[in-house]
């Protein structure tokens, strides 16, 4: 017998009877307002956030703050200050990216993660790889918890998606916070509207 | 001369040496256990949603075999090969000649608990497979040729100061230099070539989608994503249990596993990976490795309820004195104390005895194991095998028969106060465990029993 056959008649066998699925009533928000809870999370864990009025604004934000180094971004509108058209290149070939700009779907207030997907992304590897991330979200698309994250994400079919709340840390030091494990060493998020 | 394997107790005591170690692995972890607390109570419902998640893994486990076929069949559907492993040893069988397939030997690898319950590094070493652990934790760890001693917090016994001597030797940082910034940043530097120039991968699971057959990889550092997304082979190992029923459950496991673990909102990545990138190929191994059995054992089933948070650890008051290392189990701790025996009782059978009953572990766990009621139960489960330790099963047999016959229990009692009284060199001393890290009490003059009865005379008169 194979072990799969194995494995699926010992499951079967030991079982127990059938437990229903709970069903939970819609959990209390916490705080009254999202978009303040947002802030305050995402600064807790280290990422800055800046309200802009719209693109003009985030160049200049991308400017002040990153005048040397490469600067990949799959939004068409950022095709002046930044490389669009990466999404064919080798993936270890973004190893020397400075910064990564990339628009989102929503934020969640409780934990201030942030969802993106691949096709967002150009490739999986450019949110991970860069050394400093930018974030772009709508205002309007900051939710309270993750139960309405998964609603709204609902039969999404993505191939690859990931919540990402702050820079990349580690504290595997005598529990010593440093910013900039692997990934990005800083989260800017841009909150537009 | 066979060497014995030293049991917990023995273990412990080679930590005790250092007491100022000591108190500090304890404040340390103790300090963690409070940032849970103070997360866990800015949630509203926190309660109830430990509740939702320990009824979604009662109903998951109750209905395991259908939602085994079920993402099986998405994750293949999605482009993913799906791979069965009984035990272990056919786990690392199927990693091995998945990379001789492609002709790879060198593999960096994240944090994966069921990979370090199976010995796959040590596997792939004697098969002429170099493996970089890409935690920074586990890394360090890898570099002193240690296991981890948490499961979250790899290197959590070990001082700066010996993180810096080992970078040193292995990655050339300036000697002396114990800087967590400075260490963490040569890791960075040299992690990231080892993740440019490998071609494989192997990461854990931390939740597997009936539904979707999709599976999420959470981490802070980033190093699944890094591993996962430069690499052409994606291997993904988990144990049956991982699985849940739907997307949206993922917002329920989700709130609790950070903030249960770490004191975090969040992990920084919480990674679903559902189809692997063009060119890649992305497997999946299922391994059973004890897993149906504990499932059919009535008493421990809960025990596979488990997310890996590692907050049973930080509030033990067992685990936080005597290190993870004490466990000489993958899984150290609490939970490590009720899934080790499962795998082989005779020689985990010291582990369910490393435990005050405190209940702690119980209060703290997100999914709601019973772990201090399922400790107790191991522990009569490993006495009627026979597997409890020789000095243990006498004095329990004498203890058995004293406190069974009114004579020998008086007898015993008076005894007792005679040598505190007369004799306290026979008992204050290094042979007698209690005595260890305590003075004995000062001696009684009567027993209750001696007590009461001259009372009740003077009351009675």
């Amino acid at each position: 017998m194979s072990s799969r056959a194995q494995i699926l008649a010992a499951v079967l066998a030991n079982q127990p009877a059938i437990l229903p699925m709970p069903v939970f009533e819609p959990f209390s928000p916490q705080g009254s307002n999202n978009l303040d809870l947002f802030v305050a999370t995402a600064k807790g864990i280290g990422s800055t956030v800046h309200f802009l009025g719209g693109i003009s604004e985030v160049k200049q934000l991308i400017h002040s703050n990153f005048s040397v180094g490469r600067i990949i971004s799959p939004m068409a509108e950022l095709s002046d200050v930044a490389e669009t058209d990466f999404a064919d290149l080798d993936a270890h070939t973004l190893e020397d990216v400075e910064l990564g700009v990339f628009k989102a779907h929503f934020g969640v207030a409780e934990n201030s993660a942030i969802w993106v997907t691949e096709e967002l992304l150009g490739k999986r590897v450019s949110p991970f790889i860069c050394q400093h991330l930018m974030l772009l979200i709508n205002k309007t698309d900051i939710l309270q918890n993750m139960h309405q994250a998964y609603d709204k994400i609902g039969t999404a079919n993505y191939a690859f998606g990931t919540f990402i709340a702050g820079p990349s840390k580690t504290a595997d030091i005598e529990q010593s916070l440093v910013l900039g494990a692997h990934g990005p060493r800083s989260l800017a998020i841009v909150i537009l509207g | 001369m066979i060497q014995t394997p030293k049991d917990h107790a023995t273990l412990a005591d080679d930590f005790n040496i250092d007491e100022k170690r000591v108190g500090w692995h304890d404040d340390t972890l103790w300090w963690i256990r409070e940032k849970r607390d103070k997360i866990a109570w800015q949630v509203p419902d926190w309660e109830l949603l430990r509740d939702a998640a320990s009824n979604i893994k009662d109903h998951v486990l109750s209905n395991l075999n259908p939602y085994l076929l079920q993402f099986e069949a998405n994750a293949i559907a999605n482009g993913i090969t799906v791979h069965w492993a009984a035990n272990a040893a056919e786990h690392n069988q199927i990693v091995l000649n998945i990379l001789r397939s492609k002709e790879i030997n060198k593999l960096v690898k994240s944090k994966s608990m069921l990979t370090e319950e199976c010995h796959l590094n040590d596997f792939l070493a004697d098969n002429g497979v170099d493996v970089i652990d890409s935690d920074l934790g586990e890394r360090i760890v890898q570099l002193a040729e240690e296991p981890p001693s948490h499961i979250v917090l790899p290197c959590i016994h070990k001082k700066k100061e010996e993180i810096g001597e080992l970078f040193h030797k292995h990655l050339g940082t300036p000697q002396g230099n114990s800087d967590p910034q400075l260490l963490t940043e040569a890791a960075r530097h040299h992690l990231r070539e080892t993740f440019l120039s490998r071609k494989a991968t192997v990461t854990g699971i931390n939740f597997a989608v009936a539904e979707t057959g999709e599976f999420v990889v959470c981490t802070n550092e980033g190093n699944a994503d890094m591993g996962a997304h430069l690499a052409d082979v994606h291997i993904a190992c988990m144990g049956i249990e991982k699985i849940i029923p739907e997307r949206k459950d993922l917002g329920v496991f989700l709130r609790l596993l950070a903030r249960s673990a770490t004191g975090q909102p969040i992990t920084t990545y919480s990674s679903h990976f559902k189809k692997p990138r063009e060119n890649q190929e992305m497997h999946i191994i299922l391994v059973d490795n004890g897993r149906t059995k504990q499932l059919g054992r009535a008493d421990f089933r809960n025990s596979l309820k488990c997310i890996r948070c590692g907050a049973c650890m930080n509030t033990c008051p067992v685990y936080r004195r005597s290190g993870g290392h004490s466990y000489h189990y993958a899984i150290t701790g609490p939970i490590g104390a009720i899934l080790a025996p499962n795998l082989d009782m005779e020689k985990y059978a010291d582990l369910p005895f490393a435990s005050t009953l405190c209940g702690s572990c119980t209060n703290v766990c997100p999914v709601k194991i019973d772990i201090h009621q399922q400790l107790y139960k191991w522990r009569q489960v490993i006495v009627q095998n026979g597997y409890a330790p020789k000095a243990k099963a006498l004095s329990m047999k004498m203890m058995a028969f004293t406190l069974s016959s009114p004579f020998a229990y008086h007898a015993a009692g008076k005894m007792g106060r005679i040598v505190l009284k007369y004799a306290p060199f026979t008992v204050n001393n290094k042979f007698n465990p209690w005595y260890k890290q305590r003075d004995m009490p000062d001696v009684p003059t009567a027993s209750f029993g001696e007590w009461y009865q001259k009372n009740r005379n003077n009351n009675e008169q």
